[in-house]
């Protein structure tokens, strides 16, 4: 099959990692520092992910890699033939399917179930970061639950924009404890983390830390009480499959300002219109 | 009728066929051999190896071959080849001072054991193009002569001897090993030096630059260079004794660096270190100047707030893989985040033109 162990990495490494792991699912939320390796791929391009991704996988695993919610990004399918390659795995683009989930900057609209693993892309995990940019201090900050700066930062964005300002990797607190970086998703997907029956793990290459989200966890968006979070989205519905409550793609079709919108989701979408869901722009797709 | 795009994995292949014949240019024109990049391509193939922090010359020069002549791209192609190589062992701490030099000059002191001895430099090269290197001729051979080869002992350790430069303390303890542990901060000196030993050679030498204008000024002559090959050792415990593997060729230089003394220390002379694989000349002087630089807290100097003298900024930032990989990556989808943005700002220019509307009534 190849010359490289089973999905890539040494079992010693996978074993390092995996202790990373297990400590973030003991210590939600909280960052753990692993040893990182150099991996066949650039940092950025999901190096924590890939490698939290080999040290889960098992031969039976059925693997499922999305990038902005698609099986069919470039990059996704990078991940994808790496795996089915070093390790031989079974794929899937179904989210029901899928035993692992690798994804970047989206949470699947098919709500997860227990056993699955979701494994996130991250590509800053300190959530403190662009406040301070000493990982020195936030480290800090972290061990005296100091999350002041935090607070004055979303407040600041009330007076001055009138609602908090941030659209992705929103700030979340885990069970009460740590304030956590969910990697860059919409916060539309914010309310997924939270009670989610599967296993969340975060991992970030470069930085060189792995957290998690274990299953049925309070994960709670930061806000005020007179200001609450809200889980938004472009105000349309998708144009294929005509779902309401999906996170959209917006899609330019001409240079006369013409627009469509589209499931980010492209299982979700194309499993709707499979069962004859027809959106503003959509045929029928039910199989004859 | 709108159709999602599909097709990535043709793109990707297609693009990698494309690539490979963009590789290989012209070809009425003769193909490179790794051997020609390894003997011809000396340097680059010395700052791959420093900098992929693997001393395999063949392996770099391929590695140059594969990326074009990209040398950030042939990093990163050894680094990813390196972390799949089994830790056999470690070495015995190499002996510098034993070092068969090709090169060797001090800046400190006019003569002293060992010579000073030029070596193959650009140093005193006037830059002139040679255009008969384009006429592809054979060089005359240089002139040599038969010296008796004599001990070239460290200038540093003639200051040592009057006591009118730290001390460096023979240390056994087994330096941390950057490539297995997570980087954790304080960093001792020993990971500074191989953090900077792999770190970038560009933003080393700005660095090293800025705290010759002034950024964490160090006053730092050059005491000794010295290139050339050692022999690396490594126990073998069946045998009870070290036995010699090989050799490497190293840069090292020693920096002598001015210091008035400080609320702990008597006036005396501080060291900076770079060693670095290869001849890498700029490397080396560049990282010796940056790790007296870093060095101000245990020499109980003030803190300037000089880049130069900030640990946790030049650590986290001189790697170039690590460096590349997060700049390059913006260039990956992020229609998600941009989505988000693109809603949050509507949003927001639509509040403001509803309160101006209200305003004006």
């Amino acid at each position: 099959m190849s010359d490289y162990n089973f999905a890539y990495l040494d079992e010693q490494t996978k074993r390092m990692i995996r202790r990373a792991i297990l400590k973030g699912v003991a210590v939600p939320g909280y960052q753990v520092p692993f040893a990182s390796r150099e991996m066949p791929m650039p940092y950025g391009w999901g190096t924590g992910g890939v490698q939290v991704t080999a040290a889960c996988l098992t031969p039976e695993d059925r693997l499922k890699v999305i990038d902005q919610g698609a099986d069919d990004t470039t990059n996704a399918v990078s991940i994808r033939k790496f795996f089915q390659r070093t390790a031989g795995v079974a794929v899937t683009e179904r989210t029901t399917e899928a035993t692992v989930i690798q994804t970047r900057h989206r949470i699947p609209e098919q709500p997860l179930t227990e056993g699955q693993i979701l494994v996130y892309q991250v590509p800053i995990p300190e959530p403190l970061r662009f406040l301070e940019p000493r990982e020195t201090e936030t480290r800090k900050m972290h061990e005296l639950e100091e999350y002041g700066l935090m607070h004055v930062k979303l407040y600041e964005d009330i007076a001055r924009h009138g609602q908090i300002a941030t659209s992705y990797a929103y700030p979340v607190m885990v069970e009460g404890r740590y304030v956590m970086d969910p990697s860059p998703i919409p916060k539309f997907d914010n309310p997924k983390l939270s009670d989610n029956p599967a296993i969340q793990l975060f991992g970030a290459g470069r930085e060189q830390r792995i957290y998690a989200v274990p299953p049925y966890t309070q994960v709670v968006s930061l806000d005020f009480e007179d200001h609450p979070f809200v889980a938004s989205k472009a105000d349309h519905d998708c144009d294929l499959c005509g779902a309401a409550d999906s996170y959209l793609d917006e899609v330019i079709t001409d240079d006369r300002g013409g627009r469509m919108f589209v499931c980010s989701d492209t299982d979700y979408c194309a499993s709707r219109r499979a069962e004859g869901h027809v959106g503003r722009l959509g045929t029928d797709e039910r199989a004859a | 009728m709108y159709v999602a795009v599909k097709g990535g994995e043709r793109a990707i292949d297609n693009a990698h066929a494309w690539l490979a014949e963009e590789r290989r240019g012209d070809p009425a024109v003769p193909e490179l051999t790794v051997a020609q990049i390894r003997e011809q391509m000396r340097l680059a193939v010395n700052r791959v190896m420093a900098e992929g922090s693997l001393y395999d010359p063949d392996l770099a020069a391929l590695a140059i071959k594969q990326s074009r002549g990209d040398l950030i791209e042939a990093v990163f192609l050894i680094r990813a080849y390196r972390t799949t190589l089994p830790r056999l062992g470690a070495s015995q701490p190499v002996d510098t001072a034993a070092m068969a030099v090709d090169r060797r000059v001090s800046a400190t002191f006019k003569d002293l054991p060992g010579g000073q001895v030029l070596g193959p430099t650009f140093d005193y090269t006037h830059r002139l193009l040679d255009f008969k290197l384009a006429a592809e001729g054979e060089v005359a051979a240089a002139p040599t002569q038969d010296t008796i080869p004599e001990p070239v002992p460290h200038v540093t350790g003639f200051l040592n001897r009057d006591g009118l430069i730290e001390a460096e303390p023979r240390d056994d303890t087994a330096p941390p090993d950057l490539t297995r542990e997570p980087l954790e901060l304080p960093a001792a000196r020993p990971l500074r030096l191989q953090a900077l030993a792999r770190g970038d050679e560009g933003f080393v030498l700005s660095l090293a630059y800025s705290t010759q204008r002034g950024y964490g000024r160090t006053h730092a002559f050059v005491g000794e260079l010295r290139i050339g090959r050692v022999a690396v050792e490594v126990d073998i415990p069946e045998l009870g004794f070290a036995v010699e593997i090989g050799e490497v060729e190293l840069t090292e230089c020693e920096t002598v660096n001015q210091f008035k003394g400080s609320k702990t220390e008597p006036p005396q002379f501080t060291r900076g270190y770079g060693l670095v694989f290869g001849q890498s000349e700029r490397k080396s002087i560049a990282m010796s100047l940056v790790d007296r630089a870093l060095r101000w807290k245990e020499l109980g100097e003030d803190f300037t707030g000089a880049p130069a003298q900030d640990e946790e900024f030049v650590l986290y930032h001189c790697d170039n893989i690590q460096a590349t990989g997060f700049l390059e990556h913006i260039k990956l989808p992020h229609y998600v985040d941009f989505q988000a943005e693109l809603e949050l700002v509507r949003r927001l220019r639509a509040e403001a033109a509803a309160a101006v509307q209200e305003a004006a009534e």
